[in-house]
């Protein structure tokens, strides 16, 4: 059976998608993507150095051909910024995909629900497939929702802090009357972590630091594959009800 | 001309439209977005885009995500 994940008609290869910050260089981002088995490459928009026109560009490494680029407004601390953004990476790319970032803390990382929620709608109404990302708050998940996100990305726990999935619960009432894909996006930190999100249901995983600052990224890059891969399996399986006590799984017939 | 280019003052533009100036520049026009005086240039428009003396122009590009550099 196949087992897709699709955002308005977009068809994705994998449930993992990858960030392409804090790598070594191009090179390695390149290797760490490819053993991520991931189809989806998150971008932030920045200044075009016009001095020196050698410097290498990501897209020379990473095809788009091959892959769905998905820039962000990663670093846009209003709704004014994370708008202009968006709009310079529709025009730069190639799609009306968007990873939205309203960015309401400096120290946290946290989102600025407030600013997210005015930017999703004005963008919506522009045409952009617009992906939040916010807090594992089920009231504001709905309220993207109506606000036109074609997916929403509730956070595990802080960007870069390798905490995991801190509210299952929240995560699982936001899954429960989810209506788009959710995908957790920010916090996770070995495959354990994915693997516990795949399992809640959750439709994909996004996630960078956690590869990009593993010792060997190359090596995490691959676990992650397998840890988004055997959480989805298992969720699809349906896992046994947890109980206090055991049960035995040998039969009694035929013992001496 | 004078133009602030990704906040840098340039003072000796000859390039009268953004695809002149994306050309002066060396820059492949297909991996960029341009915005003058804060408004997205759409890249069919490039060649027509007249620019001002004293324009602010930003040109933009993806790089790895996300990092800290600002417009």
């Amino acid at each position: 059976m196949e087992d897709k994940l699709i955002i308005r008609g977009i068809e994705f290869r994998s449930r993992l998608w990858v960030g392409t910050g804090k790598y070594k260089d191009f090179a390695e981002t390149k290797r760490a993507v490819e053993a991520s088995g991931a189809d989806v490459v998150t971008v932030a928009v920045r200044r075009t150095n016009i001095t020196d026109r050698k410097t290498d560009n990501l897209l020379d490494y990473i095809d788009p051909k091959h892959y769905k680029i998905l820039p962000n407004t990663a670093g846009c601390y209003t709704m004014e910024d994370a708008l202009r953004y968006s709009r310079l990476a529709r025009e730069a790319g190639i799609s009306d995909l968007i990873k939205l970032e309203v960015i309401g803390d400096e120290k946290t990382l946290f989102p600025d629900t407030i600013g997210l929620l005015q930017a999703t709608e004005i963008l919506a109404k522009e045409g952009f497939i617009v992906l939040p990302y916010t807090n594992d708050d089920p009231v504001m998940a709905k309220r993207l929702v109506n606000a036109g996100a074609a997916a929403v990305m509730p956070l595990a726990a802080p960007i870069g802090s390798g905490l995991g999935i801190r509210n299952p619960y929240n995560m699982k009432i936001i899954l429960e009357q989810a209506t788009v894909p959710i995908i957790v996006d920010a916090g996770v930190g070995t495959a354990s972590d994915v693997a516990i999100a795949m399992e809640l249901g959750c439709d994909a995983v996004l996630l960078n630091t956690a590869i990009a600052g593993a010792k060997d990224p190359i090596a995490m890059a691959e676990a992650m594959k397998y840890g988004v891969m055997a959480g989805r399996l298992a969720y699809a399986a349906g896992r046994i009800p947890k109980k206090l006590y055991a049960t035995a799984s040998s039969p009694f017939d035929g013992m001496l | 001309m004078r133009l602030t280019i990704n906040g840098e003052l340039a003072d000796t533009i000859r390039a009268a439209t953004v695809l002149e100036l994306l050309d002066e520049l060396k820059i492949a026009p297909g991996r960029v977005a341009v915005e003058v005086n804060l408004k997205v240039v759409r890249k069919a428009e490039y060649g027509t885009y007249r620019l001002r003396d004293g324009d602010t122009v930003e040109i933009v590009n993806f790089v790895g995500g996300g990092g800290w550099r600002w417009l």
